[in-house]
């Protein structure tokens, strides 16, 4: 249950008449304690839930406040900057900064395989990987830049994300050696567990799901 | 008053001559000052004589700054790497103290002032927007009491389990902020608009995608936890609170929200917080977090003895009420309705107990909890019978405690699979 605005209201009208009110806009009633029963009588109407259309909180956003933290990448492909990487230049970063916590060529370190492993293995379940388990190649590029090295996050330049993220890609035998990614071709990519994935299918009521 | 005038006097003395000195060892419970033979004064643990005194023949500790917990009161959460979980056992009631709030982030908590941080709205919105903390508290408020839980929040597998580690991943606050819904009439969300991307401002920039619908329903940008600003742990200065959906999607230390037509298919809703169903399918944006119930006592590694038990547990449901709880002293064959303690909220963790006269036979002990939907509490075979036998997140079965005849209790580990 929300308490609502209008129920808090009245409640808090018929506890306390309008001392609680002097509380909740305290800086307001002492600016000028002559306009304290204005804005009681102004609260009356938002207990009544007519909100004002607009609070005129709040600052306009300028695209250049907006740029500086819009990293973020879709599916589509909206979101992704300019530049361009190669599986080959990417493994020269990886074997630099990536592969004591994921392991040479991206199997089997401490924090994670990002490989799939093709050579048979004994575990019982097998590890989920950018190659078998990811439905977005986008997915890759969004995450590293936001959160990798996991010692160094947001230390990456565009282009060795573009990098790591063909040679994930090439190791994980998605791609080939000579396709270059870039804003253009990641979201072209077919990834192996597009269709891995239903919706929520659970709905509440008696079924176990 | 003669006592407050002690204290007064006590804190116009020099250092050396200290509060606690004046008002004798009774000043605090836990530490006794010892003078050492060196003449060093050090601090020491509680000694039995301190025990032993009456405390109606002494001064008790001053009036302080903020409240301790009894040293008698040993109530901690139990970290690993990733989580820290709240010691369920330990509560009355519903409220889960702020410190004792589970933890789960995926890079650590930041540290964050206040004063710099602002939540930007923006995508498809007419106006996008920047508001400072002190913006956000300018709007009407909404306070809630409901539940957070982590869907990655079972185990099992072994007897000596607490239910602090089986399901400590929730816990239960009253939340204050402002709607999400009047920041959305603030900035104008465009009809096409059908989902947002929540973004933290730590340090794995961790982002959500969510349905706009959750936006309008009941979807609160939280800044306070039971009375007080956020804790840390918990997301300070602004959080999202998405009441009865799955932790991962409450966006903690939020300094970003993007309107969008579409879902991102984040790293946190793909390579994680999905899960196994039926024919090698895995099932996605699955938020809701469905009934559960544990008994909390008697439970692992408490003892009991024979007579009159009061059964105490704690149920709750993502998707709307506790309807009923049923206990079993009797391995599941039985069940009796239990009574819910008030107040039983909408998505919130409730209180159950039930009385059980216990003669001292072996036996097991469980609870199964109803929502509002009709749903009902399933066991680990249902299961993995309705998703395979793979597990994952979304876990909510019956748990099952063995009564022995010394009157241990251990977990019931199901062993089917
Ligand atoms: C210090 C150890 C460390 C280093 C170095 C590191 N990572 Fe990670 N990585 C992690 C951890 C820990 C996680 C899991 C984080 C979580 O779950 O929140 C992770 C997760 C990932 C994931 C997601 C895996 C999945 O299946 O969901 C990717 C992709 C990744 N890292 C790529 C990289 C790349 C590329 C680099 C090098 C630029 C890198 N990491 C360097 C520790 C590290």
């Amino acid at each position: 249950m929300i308490y609502n605005q209008k129920t808090s209201i009245k409640l808090s009208l018929l506890l306390f008449g309008g001392i609680s009110f002097q509380a909740c806009y305290q800086a307001m009633s002492q600016e000028n304690s002559t306009e304290k029963y204005a804005i009681v009588s102004k609260k009356r109407e938002i207990s009544n839930d007519t909100l004002p259309s607009s609070f005129g909180f709040g600052r306009k956003a300028t695209q250049v406040e907006i740029d500086r933290l819009d990293i973020d990448v879709r599916p589509d492909g909206k979101g992704l900057p300019a530049g361009s990487g190669l599986a080959a230049k990417g493994k020269l970063i990886f074997d630099a900064k990536c592969f004591a916590c994921h392991g040479v060529g991206g199997i089997g370190g401490p924090n994670g395989s990002l490989v799939t492993n093709k050579a048979p293995v004994a575990a019982a379940r097998k590890e989920k990987t950018i190659g078998n388990y990811w439905p977005y190649a986008t997915t890759v590029f969004d995450y590293i830049r936001r959160a990798m090295p996991f010692n160094e996050p947001g230390s990456l330049t565009n282009e060795e994300v573009y990098h790591l993220t063909a040679y994930l890609l090439r190791a994980n035998e998605i791609i080939d050696e000579n396709t270059v990614i870039n804003a253009k071709t990641l979201p072209k990519i077919e990834m192996p567990a597009r269709d891995l994935f239903i919706p929520d299918d659970r709905k509440g009521g008696p079924e176990i799901r | 008053m003669k006592m407050e005038r002690l204290v007064e006097i006590a804190q116009k003395f020099p250092k050396k001559l200290s509060r606690r000195k004046l008002l004798g060892g009774a000043a605090t419970a836990a530490v006794a000052i010892i003078q050492t033979a060196k003449g060093q004064t050090i601090q020491k643990g509680l000694s039995e004589n301190l025990i032993g005194d009456d405390p109606t023949k002494k001064f008790g500790k001053p009036a302080g700054e903020v409240g301790s917990r009894s040293p008698f009161v040993k109530s901690v959460k139990k970290p690993s790497d990733i989580s820290s979980r709240s010691p369920l056992q330990d509560f009355y009631g519903i409220i889960t103290p702020s410190d004792l709030h589970f933890e789960r982030h995926h890079a650590g908590v930041p540290a964050i002032d206040p004063s710099k941080h602002e939540l930007l709205i923006h995508g498809l919105v007419e106006k996008p927007l920047i508001f400072t903390v002190t913006d956000l508290k300018r709007f009407p408020s909404v306070s809630r009491i409901a539940f957070l839980e982590c869907s990655g929040n079972f185990r099992g597998g072994k007897e000596n389990l607490t239910p602090q580690e089986i399901c400590g991943l929730t816990s239960q606050s009253e939340w204050t902020g402002v709607k999400l819904s009047t920041l959305f009439n603030e900035v104008g969300v465009k009809p096409n608009a059908t989902w947002f991307l929540a973004e933290g401002g730590d340090a794995a920039v961790l982002t959500r995608s969510i349905p706009v619908k959750k936006g309008w329903d009941d979807a609160i940008i939280a800044y306070a936890q039971n009375g007080e600003p956020l804790r840390p742990e918990q997301g300070f200065p602004v959080r999202l609170f998405l009441p009865g959906w799955e932790g991962n999607t409450g966006v903690k230390w939020l300094r970003r929200l993007e309107l969008s037509d579409a879902p991102y298919y984040t790293r946190e809703e793909t390579s994680k917080y999905t899960e196994p169903i039926k024919d090698g399918k895995y099932r996605i944006f699955s938020f809701d977090i469905d009934a559960r119930s544990i008994i909390t006592f008697p439970s692992y590694p408490q003892k009991v003895e024979k007579g009159w038990i009061e059964i105490r547990g704690l149920a709750w449901s993502g998707r709307g009420k506790v309807v009923r709880v049923e206990v079993s002293t009797d391995a599941g064959k039985n069940w009796k309705i239990a009574q819910l303690n008030e107040p039983v909220l909408d998505k919130a963790h409730i209180q159950f107990r039930h009385l059980w006269q216990w003669k001292g036979e072996e036996t097991e002990i469980l609870s199964r909890v109803t929502d509002e939907t009709g749903y009902t509490q399933p066991t680990l075979k249902q299961l993995f019978e309705a998703r395979g036998s793979e597990g994952g997140y979304h876990m909510n079965p019956i748990t099952a405690w063995q009564v022995k005849k010394d009157g241990g209790v251990l977990f019931k580990p199901e062993t089917f699979r």
